[in-house]
Order: C-alpha cells, then sequence, then structure tokens
C-alpha cells in the first residue's frame, strides 16, 4: 500500500524557465547531486567492512533538498543541520576528505572524531552546527540568526529539519521567536514522511507541516523536494527576504529516503513501509529527473554523465584512501578542548 | 507588606562598617555587575521572563533596559528549552547571553539545550566554537514556594562536563562572580539564593572579578573544616560564630564557585582539622555534599578523624507548609549541633 504519494509534477513547464539560468549553473546542481549519490553509495558499499565506526545515515533520495537550498547561499551564510549531515554537509562546501576521516574516526577528521557521521561541522564553509537531538538544532539556528540580526551581519541562517522535529515543542519556541523578532532565517523542513519506522500519520493529525508553520506568523511554503530547481527558487526567495530584512520563512519539502533511517540498505521489508512505495518514489528520483530534465534541453548526455561520474569516483577512491591511511587520535586527544579558554 | 518581602527583610546578617568601603546589597551588587558587562561589551545582552517588569527579578535587572534599550535587555517568551538554545547559538556567533529566572526550576524545561547542547558544542567541535553564555536564576526557600519553585538544582549539573557553576554567598562576590561568569567563554550557572538578596556588603564601584574555580577562607578555625556556599554557606559561617562562644574552632571554606571544584583549598583545611561538614541549598544524595564527601574518603581518607557529615536536604520534595518547611531546611541550630557531635565523638 502506498501511503504516502508524490504529488508533485517533476520539470513539467520548467523547460521555459531555462533561458533565465546559465548552463554551467545548471550543469553544477546536477553534479553536486551526483557527487552526492556517488559518495553515499560507495560509503554503502563498504559500510559492511566496518571500518566506518560510526552510525551512518544517508541521505540517498534527497539530493535535491541539500543543493538546491546551498545553491542560495554564499559560503558566509549559515548552515544547521540534524543527524542527517552528509548532504548537507558536502552541497554547503564541506571538505570530502575530512568528512570521510571522521567517519573512519581519524584525528584529521572535520571535528577531530568528536562527531562522526552524526555531527559533522566545518565552520569555515559555514556548515556552522549540527545536532543528533531531533530540532535541537532548531534553537541554536535561530539564536545564530539571532546574532545576525544583533550584530547588523548580512548572513543569513538556514536550519534543516525532518517532519518529526515540528512535533517537538523546540520548534514551536523557535518558529515563535523568529516571528517575533523578524530573524533572517529560514526553517527548511524536509519531510520524508517517516521517523525512524513511525510513519507520519501515527504522529501528527491530518494537516500540512507548511501551514501549520504559517500560524506562527511567517510566510510558508511547500516545496517539491525531488525538483532541484524548485527548491533552488524557493530558497532563493526565502534567502533575499531574510536578507532584504522580511523575516524568516518556512519551506516543507516533501522527499522520500530510499535507504533505512541508518545503517545502509533499505529496511522496507521489515513492513514498516510498503517497498512499492518506494519504488513509487524512486520513479521521481531527484538525480535521474533533472538529468532527463537536462538531457531533453540539450545541455548533457549519457557520455558526459559518464565523464562526471568518473571524475567523482576518482575524488572518492581518493578520499577513502586519503582516510583510511590517516591516524588515529591518542589518548592525550581525549582530553582537550572539555572548557574554552 | 507581602508576607515574602516581610520573611526576607527579616532575615539578620551581620552590617558591614561603611569605613570598609561602600555599602551596598546583594541584589544591587549583581545589578550593577549587569550594568558594567553591558556597557564594557556591546556583544552582551540580558533577557529573560521579567526582566523589565517592576519586580525586575528581585531588583537585579532594574533599570537596565531603560539603560541599554529593548535590543539588548528584553523580556522573553515561555520558551525555556527555545530560549535556551537561542542563548547557545547566540553565543556560538559572537555575542554574550545572559538568560535570566526566576527559579532554578524552569532551567529544567531545558536541559536537553543546556546538558546535550551548550556544555558539549566545544568539545564536539574539537574546540572551535566557543559558547560564551551565563544562566542565571535564584534559588526559593519559604513562604509556599513548595516543591516546583523552591529547589536548587546544581546537584543534577555538577557531573556534566563543560559547565561551569557559580554560587556567591556575598555582595562582593555576587558582581564580581557574575563578571567572571560574563567574561568567561564557556556556559557557566550562576546560582543565587533568594534568602540573600537583601544582604548588605562592601562592594568596590568599579570594575572587577573573582575568579572562577577558586575558594576562600571566611573563618580560620582548627577544629572542624565546613565547605559549602551560597545561603548553606551563610548559615554555616553564622553556626561557626556561635560555636567559637563554645570554644569549637571551626574553619570555613567559601567554594564560590562548586565547579570547578577547588579541591586544594578543602585538602589544605582537612589536613589541619581532620573533620569535615559539607552545607549545601540542594539535596545531600548525589548533589554537592555526595561529591566532596565522596573525594574526602577517596583522597583525603589519612586526614580524616571522624566520618563526613553531609548537611543537605533530605531525600523528600520541598514542602510548601511553613512548619513542614522547618523540619525540612537546615538552620544554625541543626548545623551547630551537627558539629558539636563531631568535636565531641
Amino acid at each position: 500500500m502506498i501511503r504516502y504519494d508524490y504529488h508533485g509534477t517533476g520539470f513539467a513547464g520548467w523547460q521555459e524557465k531555462l533561458n533565465h539560468y546559465e548552463p554551467a549553473f545548471l550543469l553544477k546542481l546536477f553534479r553536486d547531486m551526483l557527487r552526492i549519490r556517488i559518495i553515499e553509495e560507495e560509503i554503502e558499499r563498504r559500510y559492511w567492512q566496518d571500518h566506518m565506526k560510526s552510525p551512518i545515515h544517508l541521505v540517498i533520495g534527497q539530493e535535491a533538498t541539500s543543493v538546491g537550498a546551498c545553491a542560495a547561499l554564499t559560503r558566509a551564510d549559515l548552515l544547521y543541520a540534524s543527524h542527517r549531515t552528509h548532504g548537507n554537509y558536502l552541497a554547503k562546501g564541506g571538505d570530502l576528505k575530512a568528512m570521510l576521516c571522521e567517519m573512519h574516526c581519524r584525528i584529521n577528521g572535520c571535528v577531530g572524531s568528536r562527531g562522526g557521521s552524526m555531527h559533522l561541522m566545518d565552520k569555515s564553509v559555514g556548515m556552522a552546527g549540527s545536532s543528533a537531538i531531533v530540532a535541537g538544532v532548531v534553537p541554536i539556528a535561530t539564536g545564530a540568526a539571532f546574532a545576525a540580526q544583533m550584530q547588523d551581519e548580512s548572513y543569513v541562517t538556514t536550519v534543516f529539519l525532518g517532519d518529526a522535529a515540528t512535533e517537538e515543542g523546540a520548534v514551536s519556541e523557535a518558529l515563535n521567536f523568529a516571528a517575533l523578532k523578524q530573524l533572517p532565517i529560514v526553517y527548511f523542513c524536509e519531510n520524508n514522511f517517516y521517523s525512524v519506522q513511525s510513519p507520519l500519520h501515527t504522529r501528527q493529525p491530518q494537516r500540512e507541516i507548511y501551514k501549520w508553520a504559517a500560524s506562527y506568523g511567517m510566510p510558508s511554503v511547500l516545496v517539491d523536494g525531488t525538483n532541484v530547481l524548485a527548491v533552488y527558487e524557493a530558497m532563493q526567495a526565502a534567502v533575499a527576504r531574510a536578507k532584504q530584512g522580511g523575516g524568516p520563512t518556512f519551506i516543507e519539502s516533501p522527499v522520500y529516503r530510499f535507504r533505512a533511517h541508518g545503517g545502509a540498505g533499505d529496511d522496507s521489508k521489515t513492513g514498516y513501509r510498503d517497498i512499492a512505495e518506494r519504488e513509487a518514489w524512486q520513479k521521481v528520483c531527484p538525480v535521474e529527473t533533472y538529468f532527463a530534465f537536462l538531457k531533453s534541453a540539450g545541455l548533457i548526455d549519457e557520455q558526459a554523465r559518464k565523464v562526471m561520474a568518473g571524475e567523482i569516483m576518482a575524488e572518492t577512491m581518493e578520499a577513502f584512501d586519503f582516510a583510511l591511511a590517516s591516524p588515529n587520535p591518542t589518548e592525550a586527544d581525549l582530553y582537550t578542548h572539555v572548557y574554552a579558554d | 507588606m507581602p508576607w515574602d518581602e516581610g520573611l526576607v527583610n527579616s532575615l539578620v546578617y551581620d552590617a558591614p562598617d561603611p569605613k570598609e568601603g561602600r555599602v551596598l546589597g546583594y541584589a544591587q551588587a549583581v545589578n550593577e555587575a549587569l550594568e558594567i558587562a553591558l556597557k564594557q561589551d556591546p556583544s552582551v545582552f540580558v533577557f529573560g521572563q521579567g526582566v523589565d517588569d517592576p519586580t525586575a527579578m528581585f531588583g537585579v535587572t532594574k533599570d537596565l533596559q531603560d539603560k541599554f534599550g529593548e535590543k539588548r535587555v528584553f523580556d522573553s517568551p515561555l520558551s525555556e528549552e527555545g530560549m535556551m538554545g537561542m542563548s547557545v547559538g547566540a553565543a556560538m556567533n559572537g555575542l554574550r547571553p545572559v538568560f535570566m529566572h526566576n527559579r532554578p526550576d524552569f532551567i529544567l524545561l531545558a536541559f536537553n539545550q543546556l546538558v546535550t547542547h551548550a556544555a558539549k558544542m566545544h568539545y564536539m567541535d574539537n574546540g572551535l566554537t566557543k559558547v560564551p553564555m551565563v544562566v542565571w536564576a535564584a534559588i526559593g526557600r519559604g513562604w509556599g514556594s513548595g516543591a516546583q519553585h523552591s529547589q536548587a538544582i546544581q546537584g543534577l549539573l555538577i557531573g556534566v562536563p563543560g559547565l561551569k557553576i557559580v554560587m556567591p554567598s556575598t555582595p562582593y562576590d555576587a558582581k564580581g562572580l557574575m563578571l567572571s561568569a560574563i567574561l568567561d567563554n564557556n556556559p557557566v550557572l550562576v546560582f543565587e539564593h533568594r534568602w540573600l538578596m537583601k544582604k548588605d556588603g562592601i562592594v568596590p564601584e568599579d570594575f572587577y572579578r573573582v575568579p572562577l574555580g577558586k575558594g576562600i577562607y571566611r573563618r580560620r578555625g582548627k577544629d572542624v573544616t565546613i565547605v559549602g556556599a551560597s545561603h548553606a554557606l551563610e548559615l554555616g559561617l553564622q553556626a561557626a560564630n556561635k560555636l567559637a562562644a563554645e570554644g569549637i574552632d571551626v574553619e570555613v571554606i567559601d567554594l564560590r564557585t562548586i565547579k570547578p571544584l577547588d579541591e586544594e583549598i578543602i585538602h589544605e583545611s582537612l589536613k589541619k582539622t581532620g573533620r569535615l561538614v559539607v552545607v549545601d541549598t540542594g539535596w545531600s544524595m548525589g548533589g554537592v555534599c555526595a561529591e566532596i564527601g565522596c573525594l574526602a574518603a577517596e583522597k583525603w581518607f589519612d586526614s580524616l578523624k571522624a566520618p563526613v557529615r553531609r548537611i543537605g536536604l533530605p531525600d523528600i520534595p520541598h514542602p510548601a507548609g511553613y512548619t513542614l518547611e522547618q523540619f525540612f531546611y537546615p538552620d544554625v541550630k541543626r548545623i551547630s549541633q551537627t558539629i558539636r557531635e563531631l568535636v565531641h565523638q
């Protein structure tokens, strides 16, 4: 039984908008999504080897949200993430080697082996924080936006949250405050319908999350999370509003997680969701639908994609080799940075 | 006058000698610290439920909004977790929040942000991100505050790595420790006590700091060591002064900061007296009393001439009624009796 249908319209009608964009930009969006997909699949392929002693939360199927959102951000803009950090981190410009070192528990991981897969951060590219407590990072991102407003800084803060985070009181509290103070922030809600294995309808009444968010007093929109350009345009509008002092925006983006909540592979066979549901969403895979769209516009072909994939794979292999050859922390590393000077 | 005001006004403390310097009340000393911090550093902001109301958090935030504006001193929504998280994010990005609560009980709503985020971010980001924030609250006691408005929660937090916990007992310390807390680059909890709010003391007008993590001798003696902080220490000091007339010579150590804990000063004193009484405004079990008692047993056993005594709260929720309170809270009489037993054992 398909419980949660795709209600979008894909790239129908988007051909007319193509001339608004530079081809290089359009191709970069594709490359960034393909890169995340390939890296994630390689992580998944190697996960059984147990060199990555870290939980993983794969973002396969949800590449368009990270890439579309980050395309609307500058390096100085801040991004806060939940536990599903890989896509956010890579799209925001995080270093792949540092990410894989983190997942291999090496000292040169992006946070010195204190985070693992769930806590990827890199201040140098504006990947400002992540939390494995659902909704934990949402008030923190709100505070970052408050800091920008108070210090007259021009950066915009974006925070990724899942559908289940909207059930946490902290999100209500954050939305209320952001609307009250008209903070420069974008709340980006990826609604993938499942919290671990708990379906949305057992957790929330029949309603649309973006309409609920609008009741806090901010513009709130629904955007097709499989369409990278739609995500980009919604984010662009939200970021422009924030930069102009227009306050916060909430974006709900329905997407589908092709894999289990955590670990390698899909766990639909355990029965909490129908395999047919996943398969239906795989027909609107964000990477493939966008590829087909670009191909029909004559911007890319199979051969060019193959070259692109080859480059990404080479980069990925090099990064894995680097991580596996990197040093482990020593006992002395355990004791540093408990307190700041 | 309302009953609670009357109760706090009726408390008698040793009056400071004006010849020694300027005399100032406890709440005014904290107010002065906040004013200095706001004046010195534009990144400091002060907020919390009721900071700008007429009672101004016991007077601690009095006139601050008039002086520094609504952007830097503001009332907050009743969103303890959300606002604690907001403070964390603000602190991670260049600001120095001071988040005020009328009671520590309200901080319990924000433990996720305090314990799992504020305290951990610096470590989790491998030292790149700092979280310089102050969380302030005044412990209540009496006039029916009961189980949900009287709790002293330092014992729940003392075991959390990454936090600092400050508990002043004098107006001088309240100002100097608050300034140190605001200037510190870590999350610092400042727990005041409602019953100290009208205590006077000598408080210099200018900026000064009292270092975090360092205790101080309030009284020198050779027979017994009392160690503690905040209002419990004040009671201990009163007991010590009373016992002097009986020939019992009590040494009193004010910890000022219970985390980081100044172990050295406790050990130094214990080597001399051999007897230790730990006083605290919180529960004895699993809290400040338990931790210091355990340290004595583990590290300083050879110095002990008698068992360590804990004077905190019993393992019972705070009652609301006046009569039950008299049985529940330690007082000077009970502290004195414990010390007598220890000395004459």
